[in-house]
């Protein structure tokens, strides 16, 4: 069997004791995370981002790959114990899990949350070990035609995926595809958009904006709304879910974790919209569907599972095509290039202690979770408690320094402010920054292929509709945008998202 | 009159964004088909920007859309200005001056703020960077910098 001899490669290279560290820190830091409100995954792994830098790359791709489903762990602790969600993954469990802990069920819930997420993890792993090398086999094929057709798909996916309205989101995908291509052109050498900056040189670095638009955006509207809250945390007894409870959790389960992962490896929100599906759906089909919203497990089960899956499953895009579906993942593809390692197909094949480490570490690292947050439940309360008014402050002086050590650059922190100002106005203006992210990042990329296949084809633009990958890719993107416009496809789309 | 402000006013940014590329693109060789020049892909992607821009300013006018609500001006300016500051004064003051003040005066931010705590939390967050960022993973910036003597 090659799936076992792969496993047993990462088994190999997750086990060093090292790297069982850098684990055991990146679920620990990504809980810690998820459970203090306000502060993304997005912002902290782009904060922490200059520290994996002197790790080798293995243990710095295991520790930030920690970072991202420990905050899915971390987040479901506060929707359920504060009524607040800890993140964006998080907000439906709010609806049940908080009703459980408001009537005493508050250690049930955080134990459904748990289970769920394992089994979630698990599943997802096996998915990843599984599809990533055909996937990757497959993507050896691609010429640039097909590559731009791919990541064309990519951006009307996350446009169709968007909250909100439809023409903003290809509006901040325009936007950041134009704000990709500051800088040097790579063909021609010519500076654009630099405007004789010479910091500009060299393009805005994508950390910079996500700490910008996610972090400090983030703050400004946090603090809009900071009221005088008092932090009632509701009280844990006993963790352990009865025999009823285990019966009607295992179908929530098994539902949330086949549509978390399915949605996960769709570019735009990442585990975001899976855990809103989830919920929905759950809601049509389960016989406690009517009364969700007054503390029914399932409505806790459904969701958890599904952010955790879709956290995983989100890799396979990035590991296998090297084409990140949503700003984590574009963050990972950052750290893979800095660490000198060009994401793409040929990773497996080239590194393959790298890809079968990192997955097999996704799954020991959801082990050390269900510890992480059963049992140390206390100290996640104590965090939990932390003020807003001090934790701010702090995201900042670790943002501000964590810009400047990327290129020792001031002018970087000043770039930082300004995207921090953009962030805050465009949600102000109903537009989402996570489109306008992955655009900024597929960017350069999308110039490269288009530039090339056209080369190839000698400037015939048929060559799109000629190669039949780019074609099939290209007619789903066309697919996707029609059903976008069908009545009951944004009923949908509104539902998944209006809870 | 305006049935959507939100719609208008991000029309009215995607228009200045799609322009400005457009005109400053025209610096730049347009190339061919064959052969893109540096102009070829800014000036579809600006022409496309200008269209959605275009698309939602005459929207605005015709479907009503949510209000754009306050802008929380004073949150804003306190946190854009404290991290420009920051960035201003970060080598010249070194670490353990630009950190206290990105503390307390974006601690102004929050209603919440008070002298005491947050002058632990400067000092606190000022010693913690020095010894992980500085003297742990070498970011060379000084811990008192040259406006204050060496």
């Amino acid at each position: 069997m090659e799936l076992l001899d792969n496993l047993s490669l990462g088994l190999q290279t997750a086990l060093t004791w090292s790297n069982l560290l850098y684990c055991l820190v990146g679920v620990f830091l990504g809980t810690l995370i998820g459970v203090l409100p306000g502060l993304g995954p997005t912002a902290t792994i782009a904060m922490l981002l200059p520290v994996t830098f002197v790790l080798p790359p293995v243990s710095a791709l295991i520790m930030l790959a920690g970072i991202y489903y420990g905050s899915q762990y971390g987040g479901s602790t506060t929707s359920i114990l504060v009524n607040l969600p800890g993140e964006a993954a998080s907000v439906v469990t709010t609806l049940d899990g908080y009703q459980m802990a408001k009537q005493g069920r508050a250690g049930v819930a955080l134990a459904t949350s748990a289970l769920g997420s394992f089994f979630a993890g698990t599943v997802a792993t096996f998915i990843i070990a599984a599809f990533g090398p055909p996937l990757a086999a497959v993507a050896l094929e691609f010429g640039p035609a097909d590559y731009f057709s791919l990541m064309v798909l990519g951006l009307v996916a996350s446009v169709v995926l968007a909250q909100g309205s439809l023409l903003h989101a290809i509006g901040m995908v325009l936007l950041g595809l134009l704000l990709g291509l500051i800088g040097t052109d790579v063909t021609s050498g010519v500076q654009r958009f630099t405007f004789d900056v010479p910091e500009l040189a060299d393009g805005i670095g994508f950390v910079t904006v996500a700490m910008g638009m996610f972090g400090l955006g983030e703050i400004i509207r946090n603090l809009e709304t900071e009221t005088e809250r008092s932090v009632a945390v509701a009280q844990v007894t006993s963790l352990m879910p009865t025999r009823e409870d285990f019966k009607r959790m295992i179908a929530p389960i098994l539902r949330g974790t086949l549509i978390g992962s399915a949605l996960g490896i769709l570019p735009g929100s990442g585990s975001i919209l899976g855990s809103f599906a989830a919920y929905s759906i759950e809601k049509k089909v389960s016989k406690n569907g009517p009364r969700f919203g007054t503390g029914m497990i399932e409505g806790v089960a459904a969701p958890e599972s599904a952010n955790n899956a879709g956290a995983q499953t989100s890799f396979i895009p990035m590991l296998t095509l090297g084409i990140p579906s949503n700003p984590v993942m574009a963050l990972m593809v950052g750290a893979m290039i800095i660490q000198g390692i060009q994401p793409g197909p040929s990773v497996i094949t080239e590194q393959p202690a790298l890809f079968w480490g990192i997955i097999v570490s996704m799954w020991i690292g959801n082990l050390f979770l269900v510890i992480l947050n059963l049992p140390m439940i206390g100290l996640w309360v104590r965090m939990i408690m932390v003020p807003y008014h001090f934790l701010y402050p702090a995201i900042l002086v670790f943002c501000g320094i964590g810009v400047f050590s990327l290129n020792n650059s001031q002018f970087d922190i000043y770039i930082m402010a300004l995207f921090g100002l953009a962030g805050y106005v465009f949600s102000k203006l109903g537009c989402e920054s996570a489109p306008m992210l992955l655009a900024f990042i597929l960017g350069p990329l999308m110039e490269e292929y288009l530039r090339r296949a056209m080369l190839l084809s000698r400037g015939n633009p048929l060559v799109f509709v000629q190669r039949p990958i780019s074609v099939t890719l290209l007619a789903i993107a066309v697919l996707a945008m029609l059903a976008v416009l069908l009545p009951s496809f944004k009923r949908t789309r509104e539902e998944a998202f209006g809870e | 009159m305006i049935r959507s402000k939100r719609d208008f006013w991000a029309g009215l940014i995607y228009i200045f964004f799609g322009a400005a590329a457009l005109v400053v693109a025209r610096d730049y060789d347009m190339g061919t088909a064959l052969k893109m020049g540096p102009a070829y892909f800014p000036t579809i992607l600006g022409a496309l920007l200008l269209l959605v821009g275009a698309i939602a300013v005459v929207r605005s006018f015709i479907v009503s859309g949510l209000p754009v609500g306050a802008f929380a001006v004073r949150h804003l300016a306190l946190i854009v200005a404290s991290v420009l500051l920051f960035g201003y004064i970060l080598r010249g003051a070194g670490v353990a001056v630009a950190v206290p003040v990105l503390v307390i005066s974006s601690g102004f931010a929050s209603r919440r703020f008070r002298w005491v705590p947050t002058i632990f939390l400067a000092a606190g967050l000022a010693l913690f960077c020095v010894l992980i960022f500085l003297k742990g993973l070498g970011v060379p910036l000084p811990v008192v910098g040259p406006w204050f003597g060496d």
